[in-house]
């Protein structure tokens, strides 16, 4: 009997004990990923930022008024020592990691000097420009370094808790990646506003504003259904799903789903005059059989379509034999660039695979644009005399304050980068400088 | 007179020579296929426009067959310099002039390119001299036997502003988080991160808004670091392109698994999939 007893209170005892291991495994698991995360977003913020960096420096020296120019460099100086404190969340201590420190710390006070700096009475000297040039070319390498380590990070799956451990152990023959690459990065220094993601100024109006171009009269469920059918090339019902947007959205939209096999598709419409706002579909990609440029003229033909006219090509971009086009609103030749429209086309057989235009119908209104009060010349004489303008446009973008302004917009080469250069067409002030990118090595490229 | 025909004799030969070398490499006569070559394009017409823009001199860029700024200009110049009509696209005429002005070695080109080495193109230079080892060759000795493989370009076209990496880092959060989702859920979700950068409640990175602690539940479990498959690459890549079919939500949930109140006291905008996107 008593044996009885004790096999279970011990048999209880046994699994209490396995449960509340169990627990504090769970526990250690959570708190071991809670790590590896911090980690990871400061290794990734870290060569997000050092991408920015360099980006910041490169648009500064295209830049050429004072007004312009003190606030870039407020931002690079804020940029290196964001990328510091990341660099410092980093478990490197064991590491030699001083001298890409150093490295950041030295841009961060050659940007705060010239930055606090009335720059109106006392220009960047030469030598000042010679160094920001270096900082450039420096900052570059490195950011290539970077993204090269991370590209293996991420394909690999690497941990930065095994890392830790790697540099923790004396053992020098673990093999590390991560390790080596940072080492890499560190080498190469030894020798010598990320304020929006979207840093493509197309389609952002910092002001939402209230769709007042969608006009016709409120359609129903029957009517949208029948319009969907249409964008979606089907015929039947069966597989269409449509539904009502809450109260939560911008204006009041159907929303379309359709799913078939391979091909699925997604289309918001207004309820007001039925408006294609966004339509998306999904299908396996062929061999690409036509050119972006076919491409080009398909994405034209359906904005006609659609009563979108006076759409001009802003930019193309191939990805995956899917071409991707951004179209702007041009009156009379001014382009409008918060009033952009994006079509994706497929290369396979040209179908249309998406379509948005909510900046449009957001942004899109009646405009008075005014005749602008300085010639061409004199603008171009406020664009940085390196720079050497290729081509030009009459522009109305958002500005930093969010108000729309008539500029000239140029397109220029300072060496070997493109950069797009905004002056105001009224009094003259430099608006907005860009660095334009837009490719990048294949990391995963099999050679 | 005696001029004209030495002229016309000159001529002569260099047509046959021309002539001449066309039927000894059968790879250069059809040059470039139809297409009108444009901006952002990508692929083996574009490594063969680079070749010959750098063989006249106008482009000095590297070779990797993605059409971006550097290619656009050299080509604008060409176009200016040969007296024709400055569009930037590479059309039945220009291309026509280009293949008349310069020699393309497709096999010399794409063979550096397979090999991943540092070359360029220049016309009048020994090619032999215009090429350098690469820093990656060492650990390609795999690959050499498949030399019949067409290369791929060495670069890619990425969004302004944004890296291959941070691609990937985007579509690891998105296949986490809506695996399973039809398409449009996953390009919710990414469009979902990419309002949070853009919000000024939210941290201003990717990286920052993916790894805000209690953010995101996939993160927060470690399914983020599964493999993510082409179809949230995918996604990813068309929010970034522009794509929101969320209508500007900074929040999801999924209605069955939320655990707290608040988040349905959020002004909802709809529901695709399993998740309901919110203001």
């Amino acid at each position: 009997m008593i044996r009885w007893i004790l096999i279970t209170i011990l048999a209880i005892g046994l699994a209490g004990v396995a449960f509340w291991g169990y627990q504090e495994h769970q526990e250690k698991n959570a708190i071991l990923i809670q790590a590896e995360n911090t980690y990871q977003r400061s290794f990734h913020e870290l060569s997000y930022r050092m991408d920015m960096l360099n980006d910041k420096i490169g648009t500064s020296l295209a830049m050429n008024s004072k007004q312009s120019l003190s606030p870039q460099l407020v931002e690079i100086w804020r940029l290196t020592s964001e990328a510091l404190s990341d660099v410092g969340q980093l478990p490197l201590s064991l590491l030699p990691f001083n001298k890409t420190e150093e490295f950041l710390s030295n841009i961060g006070d050659f940007t705060y000097r010239t930055a606090v700096r009335d720059l109106e009475k006392e220009p960047l000297t030469n030598e000042e420009t010679k160094t920001l040039e270096n900082l450039y070319e420096q900052s570059g390498d490195i950011k290539k370094e970077l993204r090269q380590v991370q590209h293996v990070v991420l394909d690999n799956n690497l941990r930065w808790m095994d890392v830790q451990l790697a540099i923790a152990s004396t053992d020098k023959q673990s093999d590390n990646t991560i390790i080596d690459g940072l080492k890499t990065v560190e080498k190469k220094v030894e020798g010598y506003t990320e304020s929006n993601v979207n840093s493509g100024l197309i389609g952002t109006s910092s002001e939402e504003h209230s769709y007042q171009f969608l006009d016709g009269d409120m359609i129903s469920k029957d009517e949208a259904l029948e319009k969907s059918k249409k964008l979606f090339e089907i015929k039947n019902n069966a597989d269409v799903t449509i539904t009502e947007s809450g109260k939560g959205a911008d204006i009041p939209l159907y929303s379309v789903s359709y799913r078939n096999g391979e091909k699925n598709a997604y289309l918001d419409m207004s309820k007001q005059g039925g408006k294609p706002i966004s339509l998306l579909v999904n299908r396996p990609i062929g061999k690409e059989k036509i050119s972006l440029n076919e491409g080009q003229k398909k994405a034209e033909a359906f904005l006609k379509k659609h009563q979108l006219d006076n759409m001009a090509i802003f930019q193309s971009n191939e990805f995956n034999n899917v071409g991707v086009y951004s179209f702007l609103y041009n009156e009379d030749g001014v382009r409008v660039y918060s009033d952009a429209v994006e079509v994706k086309v497929a290369l396979d057989n040209g179908d249309i695979l998406g379509f948005t235009a909510r900046n449009y119908y957001m942004n899109h209104s009646k405009r008075d644009i005014p005749e602008p009060k300085l010639s061409v010349k004199e603008a171009k004489d406020k664009v940085n005399p390196d720079v050497k303008i290729n081509e030009q446009f009459l522009s109305v973008i958002d500005n930093d304050i969010g108000d729309e302004v008539l500029t000239y917009e140029f397109l220029g080469v300072l060496g070997n980068e493109t950069y797009r250069i905004f002056i105001n067409a009224m009094d003259g002030t430099e608006e907005k400088v860009e660095k334009l990118g837009g490719t990048e090595i294949n990391f995963a490229a099999n050679f | 007179m005696n001029y004209k025909k030495m002229f016309l004799f000159f001529i002569i030969i260099c047509f046959t020579t021309i002539g001449l070398q066309a039927s000894k490499t059968p790879g250069t006569v059809y040059a470039f296929s139809p297409q009108v070559i444009q901006h952002g394009a990508e692929g083996d017409d574009v490594i063969e426009l680079q070749a010959r823009l750098q063989y006249l001199g106008f482009y000095n860029g590297n070779i990797d067959g993605v059409f971006g700024w550097g290619t656009y200009w050299a080509l604008r110049n060409f176009q200016y310099e040969f007296g024709m009509k400055v569009d930037g696209l590479a059309g039945e005429t220009t291309k026509q002039k280009l293949v008349d002005a310069s020699k393309y070695d497709k096999q010399f080109v794409k063979e550096q390119i397979r090999k991943g080495r540092d070359f360029t193109y220049y016309g009048g230079i020994d090619k032999e001299k215009q090429t350098a080892p690469s820093k990656t060759q060492g650990n390609n000795t795999n690959k050499t036997n498949n030399t019949n493989a067409e290369p791929t370009p060495t670069a890619v076209n990425v969004p302004q502003g944004f890296s291959q990496n941070d691609i990937q880092l985007m579509a690891n959060a998105v296949h986490g988080e809506s695996r399973g989702e039809p398409y449009v859920g996953q390009v919710a979700v990414a469009a979902v991160i990419l309002n949070r950068v853009e919000s000024p409640t939210f941290p201003n990175t990717v990286a920052g808004v993916i790894f805000e602690p209690r953010a995101f539940t996939a993160v927060a479990d470690g399914q983020i670091w599964l493999e993510p498959n082409e179809t949230s690459k995918q996604a990813v890549l068309d929010a970034i392109n522009g794509w929101d079919p969320t209508g500007n939500a900074i929040y999801y949930f999924n209605p069955k698994t939320a655990t707290s109140d608040w988040i349905w006291s959020r002004p909802q905008i709809k529901q695709i999939g399993k998740h309901i996107f919110c203001k």
